[in-house]
C-alpha cells in the first residue's frame, strides 16, 4: 500500500522536529550498541585468539574423568554399595602407547599431535628459586601443535636438541631468576633428580602465567629429570579448524579413554567472565534501545492523539482498522530505519575514534590501543533491534488509533 | 414483469440506543430513492446527527435494519461497511476535516488512490476535474490552512465526490458558512442531485436553505414528525 507511506511520509515531514527527536534517539541507541559491541568483542576474540594461538586446542591427559569402578561395585550392579580410603594404584602414570595414539591422531586429516611430559620443577640460580613447569617436547612435532615458535625472542625451539640439557625459558622467568640467553641454572624435579641446563632460547606469549612460569626442555630430558623413561602424560592437540575442538575432544576421549580437553574446557573460566560481560553489554545497550523505543511510543503516541479528527475522517471515508494501523506503524517504522541508518554512520565514527585511542602502558603482547571488532553483523544487529523496538514500540499506539470510534470524534468536534 | 429496482437506502424500524439507556434515534422508516434532495431538519439534540451516522454506515443501530441498494448491512464486518463508504457513500461535515499536512488536491485523491479503481495520471486528472467543477481549479495546490472557509468546504465536498459515490451526507455543511457560501455549497447539491441523479441527504438548521430541498424530514426526540416530499 504505497498510499498508506504516502501518508505516513506527509504526517511525517510535517512535524519534523518530533520526528528528529525520535529520530535521534534511535540513532543514539543504534551507536552506542555498536560501539560498544565492537569494543567488547574485539577485545573477547583477540582474547580467545590469543588463547587459541598459544594453548593446543585439545589436551589428552593421563587421567579418566570417571574413576575405574571398583570391583565391589562390578560384581553388586546397581546396589548401594559404600567404599571408603579408595586411593590411586601406585602405577606408573601415562598415557598408555602414546606413540601409537599419537600416529592414529596424526592419521586423521587436519589433526597434528605432538607427546610431551609436563612436571614441575625448581629453578635455582644463585640464591633464587623459581618453582615452574617443565614440558619435555620433541621440538619437530611440537612446532606443528604450538605457536610458540612464533613467540620466541631469542633462540629457536630447535636448539634443544643442539644444546645439552638446553632449556627455553619465558622472559618472565628469566627476569624472576636473573638469566639470559647462554647462562646456566639448575633444575630439580620433585624425584630429587638435579640437572644443570643451559638455556638455549627465550619467549614471550604475552600471557604473563606461561611467561613467568613455564620451561621448555627436550622430551627425553625432561623424562630424566622427572625420572620416568619413556613415559608421556600429556598428548596436544592442533586442529585445522579450531571451531571442532570440542567434539573432537568428545570422540577422542570416547575412543582412547583418556581425559581430552578442548581450549574452551580449559579456559572455561576466561569464557565464563565473557558471558557475564556480554549480559551486561546487551543489557546496557537493551537499555538504550529501550528508551529509544520508548521515545518513539511517546512520539506516535502524541501524534495518534493530534491525528485523532484525521483518523476519524480517513475511517469514515473507508479507510479501514488495518490502513489505520499501518499509517502509524509505518510512521514508527521510517523513525527507527531512519535511526538506523544515522546510529550505523555515527557507530562507525565512534568505533574509529576507539580504536584512535593510546594507552600509555602497552601490553606485553603489544597491543596498546582498544581492540575494535568491525563486523557487518554488528551493524546489522543493531539495526534489527532498532526496528524491531521502533515496531514494536508503534504497534501499541498504531492499535490504539485504528480501535478508534469515528462517530465519538466527529460528534465530539462538531 | 421486471422486478422493480430496489430503493438507493431503506431504514426498517431502526432504533439507535446508548448502552446507558438514552435512545437516539427511535423506530425510524425511512426509504431514499436516487436523485432526491433531502433536508433533515430539527431542533438540537433531537437526532439529526445520529440519524446520518446510521444512515452512513459509520454506526450501527440497536434494532432494526438499513439496506443499502436492497443489501441489509446488519451483517457485514467492519471491513466491508468500510468498503461500502468508500464506494458508494461521501461525507461532508460542519468542519472542512482536510487533512491539513496535505494539498486540497491530495486530499482528494486520498480516496481515490485507496479505492484503486483508477491509476497513474488518470487519479490526478479525475481529482483536478473534481476540484474545477467547485471552482478551485486555482487552489488545487494549496493546503488547507491557505483557503478561505467556503474553499475548504468546496474542497470537502470535492473529496466526498472522489468515487462517484451514489449517496452524499451532509451534518450542517454550511454551519460555518456566511450566507453567500451557503447559498453557493447548497447550489452544488442541488446540481448533484438533480443533474446526477445522485441522492443527497443534507442536515441543516436554516430553514430557508431546507426550503430548497424536494423533501424535508422534520425530527424531535429521536421521532420523525413530518416528511413531506
Ligand atoms: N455518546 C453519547 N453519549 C451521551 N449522549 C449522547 C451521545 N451521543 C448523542 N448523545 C445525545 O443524544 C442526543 C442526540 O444527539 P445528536 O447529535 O444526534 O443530535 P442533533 O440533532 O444532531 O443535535 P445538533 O443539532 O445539536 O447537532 C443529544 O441530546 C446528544 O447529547
Ligand atoms: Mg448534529
Amino acid at each position: 500500500m504505497f498510499l498508506m507511506f504516502d501518508i505516513a511520509r506527509g504526517m511525517l515531514a510535517r512535524r519534523r522536529r518530533q520526528t528528529l527527536v525520535s529520530v535521534s534517539g534511535v540513532a543514539l541507541g543504534v551507536a552506542f550498541f555498536i560501539a560498544i559491541v565492537a569494543l567488547m568483542r574485539g577485545f573477547q576474540t583477540y582474547f580467545v585468539d590469543q588463547i587459541i594461538d598459544v594453548a593446543p586446542h585439545i589436551t589428552i591427559k593421563d587421567e579418566t574423568r570417571i574413576p575405574a569402578p571398583q570391583a565391589a561395585e562390578l560384581l553388586h550392579p546397581g546396589a548401594a554399595v559404600a567404599i571408603s580410603g579408595v586411593k590411586p594404584r601406585d602405577r606408573i602414570r601415562g598415557i598408555r602407547a602414546a606413540g601409537d595414539k599419537v600416529a592414529m591422531l596424526e592419521a586423521m586429516e587436519g589433526v597434528a599431535a605432538a607427546p610431551v611430559l609436563q612436571g614441575q620443577a625448581l629453578m635455582r640460580y644463585g640464591s633464587r628459586d623459581v618453582s615452574a613447569v617443565v614440558t619435555g617436547i620433541d621440538p619437530a612435532r611440537h612446532i606443528r601443535v604450538s605457536n610458540i615458535e612464533k613467540d620466541m625472542t631469542a633462540g629457536r625451539l630447535d636448539d634443544l636438541r643442539r644444546t645439552a640439557n638446553g632449556i627455553i625459558i619465558g622472559e618472565g622467568l628469566g627476569q624472576r631468576l636473573g638469566i639470559g640467553m647462554g647462562d646456566t641454572l639448575t633444575v630439580i624435579s620433585p624425584q630429587g633428580v638435579v640437572l644443570s641446563m643451559q638455556v638455549a632460547g627465550m619467549f614471550r606469549t604475552g600471557i604473563q602465567t606461561v611467561d613467568q612460569g613455564h620451561a621448555f626442555a627436550l622430551l627425553k630430558v625432561n623424562q630424566v629429570l622427572q625420572d620416568r623413561p619413556n613415559v608421556v602424560n600429556q598428548i596436544l592437540v592442533r586442529l585445522a579448524d579450531v571451531t571442532q575442538a570440542e567434539p573432537m575432544a568428545r570422540l577422542i576421549e570416547s575412543r582412547f579413554g583418556d581425559r581430552a580437553e578442548s581450549w574452551e574446557e580449559q579456559s572455561a573460566n576466561v569464557l565464563t567472565v565473557f558471558v557475564i560481560q556480554n549480559a551486561i553489554t546487551y543489557s546496557v545497550t537493551g537499555a538504550i534501545l529501550l528508551v529509544a523505543a520508548f521515545g518513539i511510543y511517546n512520539v506516535i503516541s502524541t501524534v495518534v492523539f493530534e491525528k485523532t479528527r484525521d483518523i476519524a475522517i480517513m475511517k469514515s471515508l473507508g479507510f479501514t482498522e488495518g490502513d489505520i494501523q499501518l499509517l502509524f506503524l509505518v510512521q514508527g517504522l521510517v523513525a527507527g530505519l531512519l535511526g538506523a541508518i544515522l546510529g550505523s554512520v555515527l557507530g562507525a565514527l565512534m568505533i574509529e575514534a576507539l580504536a584512535q585511542i593510546r594507552f600509555a602502558t602497552s601490553t606485553p603482547s603489544g597491543a596498546n590501543g582498544f581492540i575494535m571488532d568491525r563486523n557487518w553483523r554488528i551493524y546489522a544487529a543493531a539495526c534489527f533491534f532498532a526496528l524491531m523496538a521502533a515496531g514494536i514500540a508503534s504497534v501499541i499506539p498504531a492499535r490504539r488509533a485504528s480501535r478508534l470510534d469515528p462517530v465519538q470524534v466527529v460528534r465530539g468536534a462538531a | 414483469m421486471a422486478p422493480p429496482d430496489p430503493p438507493l437506502l431503506e431504514l426498517r424500524d431502526v432504533t439507535r440506543q446508548l448502552p446507558e439507556g438514552a435512545v437516539l434515534v427511535r423506530d425510524v422508516t425511512l426509504v431514499f430513492r436516487r436523485g432526491e434532495f433531502v433536508a433533515v431538519t430539527g431542533p438540537s439534540g433531537s437526532g439529526k446527527s445520529s440519524l446520518l451516522y446510521l444512515l452512513g454506515l459509520l454506526d450501527r443501530p440497536s434494532a432494526g435494519h438499513v439496506l443499502l441498494e436492497g443489501r441489509d448491512t446488519a451483517r457485514l464486518s467492519t471491513n466491508e461497511l468500510a468498503a461500502l463508504r468508500l464506494q458508494k457513500l461521501g461525507f461532508v461535515f460542519q468542519f472542512h476535516f482536510l487533512l491539513p499536512e496535505f494539498s486540497a488536491l491530495d486530499n482528494v485523491e486520498i480516496p481515490i488512490r485507496r479505492l484503486g479503481r483508477l491509476k497513474g495520471a488518470a487519479v490526478r486528472d479525475r481529482a483536478m476535474a473534481l476540484l474545477a467543477a467547485l471552482g478551485l481549479g486555482d487552489a488545487a495546490r494549496k493546503l488547507p490552512e491557505q483557503l478561505s472557509g467556503g474553499m475548504r468546504q468546496r474542497a470537502a465536498i470535492a473529496r466526498a465526490l472522489a468515487n462517484d459515490p451514489a449517496l452524499i451526507l451532509a451534518d450542517e455543511p454550511t454551519g460555518n458558512l456566511d450566507t453567500a457560501n451557503a447559498a453557493a455549497v447548497f447550489d452544488i447539491f442541488e446540481r448533484l442531485a438533480r443533474e446526477e441523479g445522485r441522492t443527497v441527504i443534507v442536515v441543516t438548521h436554516d430553514p430557508d436553505l431546507a426550503k430548497r430541498a424536494t423533501r424535508r424530514i422534520h425530527l424531535v426526540d429521536g421521532r420523525i414528525v413530518s416528511d413531506s416530499g
